[in-house]
C-alpha cells in the first residue's frame, strides 16, 4: 500500500473521534439505565458489558480501515468517558490504549489489507484477552485461577468475539445501509440506489 | 476577484445511480452577484461544493471540468470561503474568537496578525459579544453570523452561501443579509443559494436556475428571468417573487377546547404560558429563536414533564385518560390522540423502510394488518412517498425527509396534530402540498398546532396565532 | 444532562497550572500507586489529594458527586474477593458453606478500594479542572502530539453536549410514535439498542459535515499550521510533576517502613 492510501483525510479523524465520543455518550447513557449493578456484578454482567466496551476498537477498523484506526477509536473513546466520568474513573487512560492496541495487532497482522469477519472476530478477541488479563492482575489479584481468573478471562473472550466482532460487522453493515458510510469503503460495498 | 468557469460539469455522488448534477455550462465574472435556484435536489449544493474544493475524489464520480480562476478548486482553495446551511456543524471549536481564528491558524496567518484579524472579522458582521463567548450559548442566528465572520476573516475573494437563514426567526435572516450587504467588498465574488428568492434579490444581480434533469434552466438578469420563465418556474417549484398563495380559511368555526395549557412552562427553556387548541382550528405558534417553540410543542404534546403549569387534554382528546397529564400517558395512547413532528426529521425515524416507518404506528396502537396496509398507502400516494416505500429513511432527500415525518404522524389518525418547522428548507411545491393537507385536517374537526418562522404559511393556514418571548 | 465545562475556580494556583503538567502530573502519581496491594499506601495518597484539592480551585462537595460511580466499581472489587480469593488466611470472620470470609480477605479488598480511588482521583481532578481547548493546544505545543488528530478530536468533543440532547429527542420522539418498553426489561434494552443506533448515525452524519467544514477552512492545507493561542511549559509546571512522584513515593515509602507495603508482582 502506498503512502496516500494510509494517510488519514479530515473526515477520517474527525469520524473516529466521533464514534469515540458517541459511544462516550452510549456508555454514559448505559450508566444511567442499568445504573451501575451491572458494573458491579463480576461475573457475567461485566464480562457481558465488556464487549460492548470493546466494540469502537473494531468498528473504528472497520470503517476507518487505516492503519492506527482501532487505536485511536478506543483510545479516545477511553478518554471520553474518563472525561464524563465512569466507574473506573481515570484508570481507563491506561487500560483503553492497552486493549486497543490488542485490537489494532490483528489489522496489522494482515498489513491492513483485509477487514473482514475473520480478522474482526480475531482483533475482537485479543482485545478481550488483554481486556482481562489487565484486570485479573491489576484489579483482581489474589483471587484464584481456577474458580475465577480462567472463567473471567474466558467469559470476557467470548463475549467480546461475539459483542465486538460480530456485532461490530453487523453494525457497519447497518450503518452503511443508512448511507452515513458513503465516503468510506465500507460504505461503498453497497448496492448503488 | 476570481470568477469560475464550468464545462459539462458534472457530479454523482458515491453509491448513487443518479447524477446529482450534470451538463452545467457556466461561467461567473469576478465581482458578479448570483443567485441559484432550483428544486430541492437539483444539485445546488453540490455545485457549491465543487466550487470550494470539498468534493474529494473519491466521494464520487466527475464528468467535464470546473475551474476558479483557471486553476482546479481543490488547488484554490484558500481564495474561497464557504458558509453551509446548518449553522450548527460549521463550528469547529468552543469559543467565538478561537472559532474564527481557526482557519486563519490553518493557513498559517503569522500568530500576531490572527488577532486583529479575528477582530476586524467579528466587527465587520455585526457580532455583538466578546470573542471569549461560548459558541454553545449562541442562538441559530448569531451562530450563522459567526460562521460568516469565519469565513469573510480568511479574505476570500469567492463567497458562497447556501441558504444561510433557513433556520433563522425573520428578524435573524434580515440580520445575517444585512451582515451579507455590509461585508462584502465591491471586487468579491458572490454565489447564493437561498429557496425563498424574494428576501435574497437585493444582494443579487444575476440569478441561474438549475434544471434537476441537468443543465442550466435560465441565466440573466433576475427581472428578465421570471419574466421569461416565471411560471414554469413556479410549478417546478421555484419560490418566484410576486407570486402569493390563495389562503385556505377555516370551512367552519372551531369546536370544542381538546388540550389547555395553564401556565404550562420549563424554566430556563419556556415562560409559563396560557393556551387552548380547539377541535377544527389550525393555531399557528410564533417568535424568535430560542423563544421557546419547539419546548411547548414537546410539552403539549406529552413529550416532556412540565416544570410549570399544567397541560390538560380534555374529554374529547382523551376519554377516561383526561384526568392524567399527557406525559404520564403510555406511549400507544399518546400515538392514538396526538402527533407530534419533530423540528429534524431524522431524529424521528425508527425503522428501516419508509414503509415501516408509516406502518410502525398503526400497528403500535393494535390496528388490524389490513387496516394498516391501506393507511400507509394511502399515505404514501398522497405525499408522493410510494416509490420510495423501501427506501431506508436516512436516504432521503431534505424535503421527502420532512414530508415522511409528517407522514408518520397523520398515520396513526391523532385528534391533534403539533408540527414544529413543517415547511422549512422546502420548494414551493412541497409546501403547497403541506398547506392543502393541514387545512384538509384542520375540516375534519382535527386540532392542528404549527410552529413556524415562515409569515406565508402563516398567512395562508392560520386561524390564529400566538407570540411567545424569549424567556 | 452532560457538560464538558470545567467545574473549577478558574484562578485557582494549581488548577492555571499547564495542561499537559497536570497530566503527566497525574498520571505519575497514579501509576506509582498501582505497584502496591496494600491499604496503606493509597490512604496516604487519598489524604494528600484531599488537601491539594483546595489548591486546584474544588470544592469536596464537587468532587463527592463527580466521584460516587466509583462506588460501583469498589463494590463489584470487593464481592468478587469475597467470592474468589484464593488465599483466605487470617482469623474467620464468617463461614457460611462455600463462602469464607477471613481477616486476610478483607484486608486485601480494603487495599484494592482505597487503590482504586487513590488512583480515579487525580485524573478526576485534572478533567475537572482543565478546559478541553488548552488540553489539545498544549498537547500539540508542549507533547508535540499530532495537530491534525488532537484538534479533530477536540472538534468531535465538542459534540458531546449535543449528543445528550440528541439522546432526548431520540427518545421522545420514540414515545410519540407509540413505542415504550413498558415494565419489560427485555423491551428497555430493545429501545436502547435502537436509540444508541439512531444516535450512531446522526453523530457519524454530524461528523461527516464538520469535517467538510474543517476542510473548507484549510484544515488540510499542506502550510504549516501557527499557533493563536500560545501554552508554555515553564518551571513551576516542571515542579507539578516531580512534586507529585516524590508525593506517592513518599507514601510507597512510609508503606515499606511500615512494613505493610505488599508489591503488585511478586
Ligand atoms: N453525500 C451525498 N451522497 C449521496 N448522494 C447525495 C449526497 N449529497 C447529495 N446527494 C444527492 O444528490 C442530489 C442533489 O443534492 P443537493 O444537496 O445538491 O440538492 P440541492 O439542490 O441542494 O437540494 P435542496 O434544495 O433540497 O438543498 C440529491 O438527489 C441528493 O440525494
Ligand atoms: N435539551 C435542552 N436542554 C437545555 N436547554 C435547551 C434544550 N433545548 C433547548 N434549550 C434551550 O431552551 C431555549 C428554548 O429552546 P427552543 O428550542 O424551545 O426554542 P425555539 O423557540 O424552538 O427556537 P428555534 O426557533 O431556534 O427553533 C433555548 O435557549 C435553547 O438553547
Ligand atoms: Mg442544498
Ligand atoms: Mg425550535
Amino acid at each position: 500500500m502506498d503512502n496516500t492510501a494510509n494517510r488519514w483525510r479530515t473526515i477520517d479523524i474527525v469520524i473516529a473521534s466521533v464514534l469515540g465520543v458517541a459511544f462516550g455518550v452510549i456508555f454514559w447513557a448505559w450508566g444511567l439505565l442499568w445504573n451501575g449493578p451491572a458494573d458491579a456484578i463480576p461475573l457475567p454482567g461485566r464480562a457481558v458489558l465488556y464487549g460492548v466496551w470493546l466494540v469502537p476498537a473494531v468498528l473504528g477498523a472497520l470503517i476507518i480501515r487505516k492503519p492506527g484506526a482501532a487505536f485511536f477509536t478506543l483510545t479516545f473513546a477511553a478518554l471520553v468517558s474518563v472525561a464524563l466520568g465512569s466507574s473506573w474513573g481515570w484508570t481507563l487512560v491506561v487500560q483503553g490504549p492497552l486493549e486497543a492496541a490488542a485490537a489494532e495487532l490483528a489489522f496489522a497482522a494482515f498489513g491492513y489489507r483485509s477487514y473482514r469477519l475473520p480478522v474482526a472476530l480475531l482483533a475482537a478477541t485479543l482485545a478481550g484477552l488483554a481486556a482481562s488479563i489487565y484486570d485479573v492482575f491489576i484489579w483482581y489479584p489474589g483471587t484464584a485461577w481456577g474458580s475465577f481468573r480462567l472463567p473471567y478471562i474466558l467469559i470476557t473472550a467470548v463475549s467480546s468475539l461475539v459483542v465486538a466482532g460480530l456485532g461490530s460487522v453487523a453494525l457497519t453493515r447497518a450503518l452503511a445501509g443508512t448511507g452515513v458510510l458513503d465516503r468510506f469503503p465500507a460504505g461503498r460495498e453497497r448496492a448503488a440506489i | 476577484m476570481s470568477g469560475v468557469e464550468l464545462r459539462g460539469f458534472g457530479w454523482r455522488h458515491a453509491g448513487r445511480l443518479r447524477w446529482a448534477v450534470r451538463g452545467v455550462d457556466l461561467r461567473i465574472e469576478a465581482g458578479e452577484r448570483v443567485l441559484l435556484l432550483g428544486a430541492s435536489g437539483a444539485g445546488k449544493s453540490t455545485l457549491l461544493a465543487a466550487l470550494a474544493g470539498l468534493l474529494p475524489e473519491d466521494s464520487g464520480e466527475q464528468e467535464g471540468t470546473v475551474e476558479v480562476d483557471g486553476l482546479d478548486p481543490r488547488k484554490a482553495r484558500e481564495r474561497v470561503g464557504i458558509v453551509f446551511q446548518d449553522p450548527e456543524t460549521q463550528l469547529v471549536m468552543a469559543r467565538c474568537g478561537d472559532d474564527v481564528a481557526f482557519g486563519l491558524e490553518n493557513r498559517g496567518v503569522p500568530a500576531d496578525e490572527i488577532w486583529p484579524r479575528v477582530d476586524e472579522a467579528l466587527r465587520r458582521v455585526g457580532f455583538p459579544y466578546h470573542r471569549d463567548r461560548p459558541t454553545a450559548a449562541l442562538s441559530g442566528g448569531e451562530q450563522q453570523r459567526l460562521a460568516l465572520a469565519g469565513a469573510l476573516a480568511l479574505r476570500p475573494t469567492l463567497l458562497l452561501l447556501d441558504e444561510p437563514t433557513a433556520n433563522l426567526d425573520p428578524a435573524g435572516a434580515t440580520l445575517v443579509r444585512r451582515a451579507v450587504a455590509d461585508a462584502l467588498d465591491a471586487d468579491t465574488t458572490l454565489i447564493l443559494v437561498e429557496h425563498r428568492v424574494a428576501e435574497a434579490l437585493p444582494l443579487v444581480d444575476r440569478v441561474v436556475v438549475l434544471e434537476p434533469g441537468g443543465g442550466v434552466r435560465a441565466d440573466g438578469p433576475p427581472a428578465a428571468v421570471f419574466a421569461a420563465h416565471g411560471d414554469a418556474l413556479a410549478a417546478e417549484g421555484v419560490w418566484v417573487p410576486g407570486r402569493t398563495v390563495p389562503p385556505r380559511r377555516a370551512t367552519a368555526p372551531a369546536g370544542e377546547p381538546l388540550i389547555t395549557a395553564d401556565r404550562l412552562g420549563l424554566p430556563p427553556r419556556l415562560a409559563p404560558t396560557d393556551l387552548a387548541v380547539r377541535a377544527g382550528e389550525a393555531l399557528a405558534v410564533l417568535g424568535p429563536n430560542g423563544a421557546g417553540k419547539s419546548t411547548l410543542a414537546l410539552l403539549l404534546g406529552g413529550l416532556l414533564r412540565p416544570g410549570t403549569g399544567t397541560a390538560t387534554a380534555t374529554a374529547a382528546l382523551a376519554g377516561r385518560d383526561a384526568g392524567t397529564p399527557p406525559h404520564r400517558w403510555r406511549a400507544p395512547a399518546l400515538a392514538r390522540r396526538i402527533g407530534s413532528v419533530f423540528q429534524d426529521p431524522e431524529h424521528q425515524f425508527v425503522t428501516g423502510t419508509v414503509f415501516d416507518e408509516l406502518a410502525l404506528g398503526p400497528r403500535r396502537t393494535g390496528r388490524s394488518e389490513a387496516t394498516v396496509q391501506t393507511t400507509v398507502d394511502a399515505l404514501l400516494d398522497r405525499l408522493r412517498l410510494a416509490k420510495l416505500a423501501g427506501a431506508n429513511p436516512y436516504t432521503l432527500s431534505g424535503g421527502e425527509a420532512r414530508r415522511l415525518s409528517v407522514a408518520t404522524a397523520l398515520a396513526t389518525a391523532p385528534r391533534l396534530l403539533i408540527c414544529d418547522e413543517p415547511t422549512f428548507g422546502q420548494d414551493r411545491r412541497t409546501w403547497l402540498e403541506l398547506v392543502d393537507l393541514f387545512a384538509e385536517l384542520r375540516d375534519a374537526g382535527h386540532g392542528v398546532v404549527t410552529v413556524t418562522h415562515d409569515p406565508d404559511f402563516v398567512a395562508a393556514l392560520a386561524d390564529r396565532t400566538v407570540t411567545l418571548e424569549r424567556p | 444532562m452532560i457538560s464538558i465545562e470545567p467545574v473549577a475556580a478558574p484562578g485557582a494556583p494549581l488548577a492555571r497550572r499547564n495542561p499537559v503538567a497536570k497530566l503527566a502530573a497525574a498520571l505519575v502519581f497514579s501509576f506509582i500507586l498501582i505497584a502496591t496491594l496494600d491499604p496503606v499506601a493509597p490512604a496516604l495518597a487519598i489524604a494528600v489529594e484531599l488537601a491539594v484539592l483546595p489548591l486546584f480551585g474544588i470544592r469536596y462537595r464537587v468532587l463527592a458527586r463527580r466521584a460516587w460511580p466509583l462506588l460501583a466499581s469498589a463494590a463489584g472489587i470487593l464481592v468478587t474477593l469475597v467470592l474468589f480469593a484464593a488465599d483466605r488466611s487470617g482469623r474467620v470472620l464468617l463461614d457460611a458453606g462455600p463462602l469464607l470470609v477471613t481477616s486476610g480477605v478483607l484486608v486485601t479488598a480494603l487495599g484494592l478500594v482505597l487503590r482504586l480511588l487513590a488512583v480515579a482521583l487525580p485524573g478526576m481532578i485534572v478533567f475537572a479542572t482543565t478546559d478541553p481547548t488548552d488540553l489539545a493546544d498544549a498537547l500539540i505545543q508542549n507533547a508535540k502530539a499530532p495537530a491534525r488528530f488532537a484538534l479533530g478530536a477536540l472538534a468531535a468533543f465538542r459534540l458531546v453536549p449535543l449528543l445528550g440532547q440528541e439522546w432526548q429527542m431520540i427518545s421522545m420522539a420514540r414515545r410519540a410514535r407509540g413505542v415504550d418498553a413498558g415494565r419489560n426489561p427485555l423491551g428497555r434494552l430493545r429501545l436502547f439498542v435502537s436509540t444508541a443506533f439512531a444516535l450512531l448515525v446522526g453523530a457519524i452524519r454530524r461528523g461527516t459535515r464538520l469535517a467538510v467544514a474543517m476542510d473548507a477552512r484549510g484544515f488540510d492545507a499542506s502550510v504549516p499550521r501557527t499557533v493563536a493561542r500560545r501554552q508554555r511549559f515553564n518551571t513551576a509546571d516542571g515542579l507539578l510533576v516531580v512534586g507529585a512522584a516524590v508525593l506517592a513515593g513518599a507514601a510507597l515509602t512510609v508503606s515499606v517502613l511500615l512494613g505493610t507495603f505488599r508489591p503488585l508482582i511478586g
